[in-house]
C-alpha cells in the first residue's frame, strides 16, 4: 500500500485570507450603518455597484491572464477594495463614477501590476485619487448630513439620482446641497479650509451648523463607527495595532502641538481624528497588508508617515482631506522602509 | 502546577529569556502521555540501515545466515563520526541488501535484515556500575561503541558532541518535547526519572559541569513531578519549567529561553559554554555505561485518529513501521498520510516497509478531519503573520518572494540558512503557502550552486595553473632564443672585426659608423660586401624570436 506524500507542517490554523477579508467587511458595518443614517441610503447602491463591477473586472482579468477565475475571487480581496472605494466617495455620486474608479482599481492598479499581492499602491486609494483629479465636481458633492439638510431622499429618489444625476423631481445634487438660505453646505473639513482662507477663526467656524459636539456633525459619529470596527479587527488579530497607532500618532501629535501655538488657526487633534476619512484610513485603508510595510517597526513608521502627510496637506495643502494622497505617498516609501527596518535575525545580534 | 510548585524540590519555574514568535497548535498529547509505554511483540524481521545517523558507515562484520546475539555488533564504528550498529535482538542475518529507508524520499540504502529467533538472548555485556574511577576518554569510547546518537532531533553522535570540550557554563537537558502529539520523552520521564538523572550524572562527570538545567514544558505536570522527585535535593540540577509554545524545544530557542543568550549564527552552543542533550539520550547513556547495553530500542509515540490503540511503545531499532501500525489497530482512510515525526516537522512516508531508526520519536497516522490537508496556495498578501510567528526573526514573506524569484544571492543575505524549518510560518499563513517547502528547495539549490561554484573555482585554478605553466615555458623559450641570437651576433661581430682588421689599412671605413669616404675601389667593394653580410646576419638574428613567438601562439 502506498501513502500520500505531503510537505510539513501538516495542519494549519484555520484562518484563511478569504476569512480575514470577510472579517474586514464585517468590521465596516458599524461605520457604514452610521454613514447611511447620516447621508442616506446612497452608500448601499454605491457598494452594490462597486462590488458587482469589481467581481466582473476581477473575473475578466484573471481569465485574460489565464488564471483560474473563481479561485481568484475566493480570496474576497476585490470585494474589500470595492467596498472601501464605495464608502470613500460621495454617496450620491453618479453611477459611472464608482464604476470607473473600481475598474481602474482592479484592472490597472491591481492586475496590471501582477494581481493579488503584487500591487505597489493601495487599489482603493489609487482609484479614489484618479476620480478626485478627473471628476473633482462629482467627487466633492457631499450632501450635508440629513439632520441639517433641507432634503431627505427615499430609496427610489436616491437610486434615481445615482442613475440619472437628478432626483425624480428634477433637483440636481448641487441643489440638494443648498441650505435654507440657498448657501451650499460643505463638509466640515471644507468649511475649515475655506473659512480659514476667508479670514474666519476656528471659533467662528465651529458655530456653523456643520459642527456639533467634538467635530463635524455626523462625520464624528461615522469616524467613531469605523474606530469601533477597527478595534474589532485588532481584537480579532486581523490587523496589528502598529499602523493605526502610527497613523493616529502621526496626525494627532503634530495637530496637538500646532493647536497649542495657534488655537484659532489650527484644528486640534480631536477634530482631525474625527473628521473626513481619518478612522477609515487608519484602520481599514492604511492596514492593507499588500501595500504596507511588513515588519512591525516598519508599520509604525509607515503609519506615522501617513498621519503626518495628512496633517501637512490638511493644514497647508490644496485639498481639505488627504488620506488617499498620504496613503499613496507612503506606499511609495514602503520598499525603503522595509529595507531599513529589517529585524535582526537570531544569532546575528551582538 | 501549583501542587508541583509547593513541592520542596529544587525547582525554578522562572525562565530568564524569551524567544520571539512561536505558535500554539493543538497539543493532542493526551492519549500517548497518559498510558504506560507498551512492549511490542517481536516483528517478523528487523531492518537496520547500515548508515542511520550523521557520519559515514562502518564495515559490515556479519555474513548472511550467521546467528547473532542481542547487542552483538554488526558493523565497525567506521571513521571519525561513525557509529557501530548492533543486533536489537537475537536471531539470524537473513539478508544484507538494499531496503527503502525512513526518509522522505524512501530511497533504498544498504541494510542488514535480521529474522528474530524469539529468544531475545543477550551476548556479553560490559556493565560498569561505578564509572567514577574510569577515564573520561574511555567513557566516551563506551558511549560511541554503544551506538548512541542524539535521540531528540538530528541524530548527531553523542560521544562526538560530548568530546568537543570547552568549559561549560550549563549542561542543558531537553525534555521540552514541544511538538504536538509526541509524548515519548514525556512518558520516559514519568517512568524512568531516576535512570534519566543517573544518565545526567554521567554526562556531568564527562563534561565536568556542575550546573544542569533540565527543561520541561508546563503541559507535562506528571513528568515535572516525577523529575522533581528524582532530582530530590541535588543542588546541581535545576528544573526549569518553560511555558508551552512551539518550538521552545528547538535547541536555539531553548537556549534563548533559559539563558537569554543567542547562539551566534554559524557557531555551536559549545561556543557560548552550553551543551544540550535530550532526556532520551541521557537515558540511553545510563543504559550504556551502567548496564553495558548498546542503544537497541527507543520510545516511539504511535498516534493519530487512524489508529485505534494510541500510545507509546518500546520499539526495537529496525522494526518496520507497518508492524507498529498493525499492533495499534490501524484502519487507513482514503489517501491516508503516515507521518514520521510530529505534525510540524515530520515527513510523510510513501511506504511503511521502512524501519524505526534512532531519531524516530513518533509515527502519526492522522485522519483528514483531524489534520486537514492544505487548500490551494493563494497569493501572498504580505500580512506578516509568518514574520510574527518566526522564532528566528526571519522575514518569511520576503524569503518566499526571493525563493520564487530564484534570487539565491538575496536569499543568503536575508539569512535563509538561519531558518530551522520549524514550520510555524506555514502553519499561520492565511494564503496556505507551503513556505517551508520553498525554503527547503531554495536551500538545496543554494547548496548546489555552492558546489558548482567550488567546482568552477577548481577548474579556474587548474586553468590558471596551466596558463602560468605555458607562460613560463614561453618565457624560457624566448630566453633561449635571445641567448642564441646574442651568440650569433657576437660571432658575426667577431667575423666583422676580422674582416675589418683585414681592411684596416683602408682609412675611415668603419662599418659601424656607416660613413663612407672615397677610397680605393677594390677595398670599397670588399667593405660593402662585408657590411651587407653583417646586416643580413643581424636581421636573421632579430627575426628568429618573432617566428618562434607566432608559432607558439598557434600552439596554445
Amino acid at each position: 500500500m502506498s501513502f500520500r506524500i505531503a510537505s510539513s507542517p501538516h495542519g494549519h490554523n484555520q484562518r484563511s485570507t478569504s476569512e480575514m477579508m470577510r472579517w474586514v467587511c464585517y468590521a465596516l458595518v458599524p461605520g457604514v450603518l452610521l454613514h447611511s443614517y447620516f447621508f442616506g441610503s446612497g452608500i448601499w447602491f454605491q457598494i452594490l455597484l462597486a462590488v458587482v463591477t469589481a467581481i466582473a473586472a476581477e473575473m475578466a482579468c484573471t481569465v485574460a491572464r489565464e488564471r483560474p477565475a473563481f479561485s481568484a475571487l475566493r480570496d474576497n480581496t476585490a470585494i474589500v477594495t470595492a467596498v472601501l472605494l464605495a464608502i470613500s466617495i460621495p454617496s450620491l455620486a453618479p453611477w459611472w463614477i464608482i464604476v470607473i474608479g473600481t475598474l481602474f482599481a482592479i484592472v490597472v492598479v491591481k492586475h496590471v501590476y501582477g494581481g493579488m499581492g503584487q500591487n505597489l499602491f493601495n487599489p482603493a486609494m489609487a482609484g479614489y485619487v484618479l476620480l478626485l483629479v478627473s471628476f473633482p465636481v462629482q467627487m466633492t458633492n457631499w450632501l450635508p448630513v440629513s439632520a441639517i439638510s433641507e432634503h431627505s431622499l427615499n430609496l427610489w429618489q436616491t437610486l434615481h439620482t445615482i442613475l440619472f444625476e437628478y432626483t425624480p423631481a428634477g433637483y440636481s445634487v448641487e441643489q440638494l446641497r443648498s441650505g435654507i438660505d440657498g448657501v451650499t453646505m460643505a463638509t466640515p473639513l471644507d468649511s475649515i479650509k475655506t473659512g480659514l482662507t476667508q479670514g474666519y477663526t476656528l471659533t467662528e467656524i465651529y458655530q456653523r451648523p456643520e459642527f456639533s459636539y467634538f467635530a463635524g456633525a455626523g462625520w464624528q459619529w461615522i469616524n467613531l463607527g469605523f474606530f469601533v470596527g477597527g478595534l474589532l479587527l485588532i481584537q480579532q488579530r486581523i490587523i496589528s495595532w502598529h499602523i493605526p497607532l502610527g497613523f493616529l500618532g502621526g496626525l494627532c501629535i503634530p495637530a496637538f502641538i500646532a493647536h497649542i501655538f495657534a488655537p484659532d488657526l489650527m484644528p486640534g487633534p480631536i477634530v482631525h481624528a474625527l473628521s473626513g476619512a481619518t478612522m477609515l484610513g487608519a484602520f481599514f485603508i492604511a492596514t492593507d497588508p499588500v501595500s504596507a510595510a511588513t515588519s512591525n517597526r516598519g508599520r509604525v513608521i509607515f503609519g506615522l508617515l501617513i498621519g503626518f502627510i495628512i496633517f501637512v496637506i490638511r493644514s497647508w495643502g490644496g485639498y481639505p482631506d488627504a488620506v488617499a494622497f498620504a496613503v499613496l505617498l507612503a506606499n511609495m516609501c514602503v520598499p525603503l522602509i522595509d529595507r531599513y527596518t529589517r529585524p535582526v535575525v537570531y544569532g546575528h545580534g551582538d | 502546577m501549583s501542587d508541583v510548585q509547593a513541592n520542596k524540590h529544587n525547582f525554578s519555574a522562572k525562565v530568564i529569556g524569551h524567544f520571539p514568535g512561536g505558535v500554539h497548535p493543538p497539543e493532542r498529547k493526551q492519549p500517548a502521555s497518559s498510558q504506560p509505554i507498551r512492549k511490542l511483540k517481536l516483528p517478523q524481521e528487523l531492518i537496520l540501515p547500515v548508515r542511520q545517523h550523521i557520519g559515514p558507515s562502518g564495515k559490515v562484520l556479519v555474513k548472511v545466515g550467521e546467528r547473532v546475539d542481542k547487542g552483538q555488533r554488526l558493523t565497525e564504528a567506521g571513521l571519525s563520526q561513525g557509529l557501530p550498529l548492533h543486533a536489537p535482538t537475537s536471531g539470524t542475518i537473513a539478508a544484507i541488501e538494499e531496503r527503502p529507508t525512513a526518509h522522505a524520499s524512501g530511497l533504498p540504502e544498504q541494510a542488514i535484515v535480521i529474522h528474530p529467533d524469539g529468544e531475545d538472548r543477550w551476548g556479553n555485556k560490559h556493565a560498569l556500575p561505578d564509572y567514577h574511577d574510569v577515564e573520561i576518554s574511555r567513557l566516551l569510547e563506551l558511549i560511541q561503541e554503544a551506538g548512541i546518537a542524539g535521540l531528540g532531533g538530528a541524530g548527531f553522535p553523542t560521544a562526538q558532541k560530548l568530546a568537543q570540550q570547552k568549559p561549560l557554563k550549563h549542561l542543558i537537558i531537553n525534555g521540552v518535547e514541544c511538538e504536538p502529539y509526541i509524548a515519548a520523552d514525556d512518558r520516559l520521564m514519568q517512568e524512568h526519572a531516576d535512570d534519566i538523572i543517573a544518565g545526567i550524572r554521567i554526562l556531568q562527570y564527562i563534561t565536568r559541569c556542575d550546573s544542569v538545567l533540565l527543561a520541561i514544558e508546563d503541559n507535562k505536570p506528571e513528568a515535572i513531578k516525577a523529575m522533581a522527585e528524582a532530582i530530590d535535593d541535588n543542588p546541581q540540577i535545576q528544573l526549569k519549567v518553560v511555558p508551552t509554545k512551539y518550538p521552545s524545544g528547538g535547541e536555539k530557542q531553548l537556549i534563548e529561553l533559559l539563558t537569554g543568550h543567542q547562539v551566534p549564527s554559524g557557531k555551536l552552543p559549545m561556543d557560548i559554554g552550553l551543551l544540550m542533550q535530550n532526556v532520551g539520550t541521557a537515558y540511553a547513556v545510563k543504559r550504556a555505561i551502567i548496564h553495558g547495553e548498546p542503544l537497541l530500542e527507543r520510545v516511539v509515540t504511535l498516534t493519530g485518529e487512524s489508529l485505534k490503540q494510541r500510545g507509546n511503545v518500546w520499539a526495537l531499532l529496525g522494526t518496520p513501521i507497518q508492524h507498529l501500525l498493525d499492533e495499534s489497530g490501524f484502519t487507513p482512510e482514503k489517501k491516508q498520510r503516515i507521518i514520521m515525526g510530529g505534525p510540524m516537522m515530520g515527513f510523510t512516508l510513501p511506504i511503511t516497509e521502512v524501519p524505526v531508526i534512532k531519531t524516530t520519536n513518533c509515527v502519526l497516522a492522522p485522519t483528514e478531519k483531524e489534520l486537514p490537508s492544505p487548500g490551494p496556495e493563494l497569493a501572498c498578501i504580505r500580512c506578516g503573520a509568518c514574520a510574527d510567528a518566526c522564532p528566528a526573526t526571519l522575514q518569511p514573506q520576503q524569503l518566499q518572494w526571493l525563493a520564487k524569484a530564484k534570487d539565491y544571492e538575496s536569499l543568503e543575505k536575508h539569512n535563509l540558512f538561519d531558518c530551522i524549518e520549524c514550520g510555524a510560518c506555514a502553519y499561520v499563513c492565511p494564503s496556505e503557502i507551503p513556505l517551508v517547502h520553498y525554503y527547503r528547495k531554495a536551500k538545496a539549490e543554494v547548496r548546489n550552486i555552492a558546489r558548482e561554484k567550488a567546482k568552477a573555482e577548481q577548474a579556474r585554478k587548474r586553468f590558471e595553473a596551466r596558463q602560468e605553466r605555458l607562460e613560463r615555458e614561453k618565457e624560457e623559450r624566448l630566453e633561449r632564443h635571445r641567448k642564441a641570437a646574442e651568440e650569433r651576433k657576437k660571432m658575426q661581430q667577431e667575423m666583422q672585426q676580422e674582416a675589418q682588421q683585414k681592411n684596416s689599412d683602408e682609412p675611415g671605413s668603419k662599418a659601424e659608423e656607416g660613413t663612407e669616404k672615397p677610397a680605393g675601389k677594390s677595398a670599397a667593394v670588399a667593405a660593402a660586401i662585408a657590411r651587407a653580410k653583417a646586416k643580413k646576419a643581424a636581421q636573421a638574428a632579430k627575426e628568429s624570436p618573432e617566428e618562434s613567438n607566432s608559432a607558439k601562439g598557434n600552439e596554445s
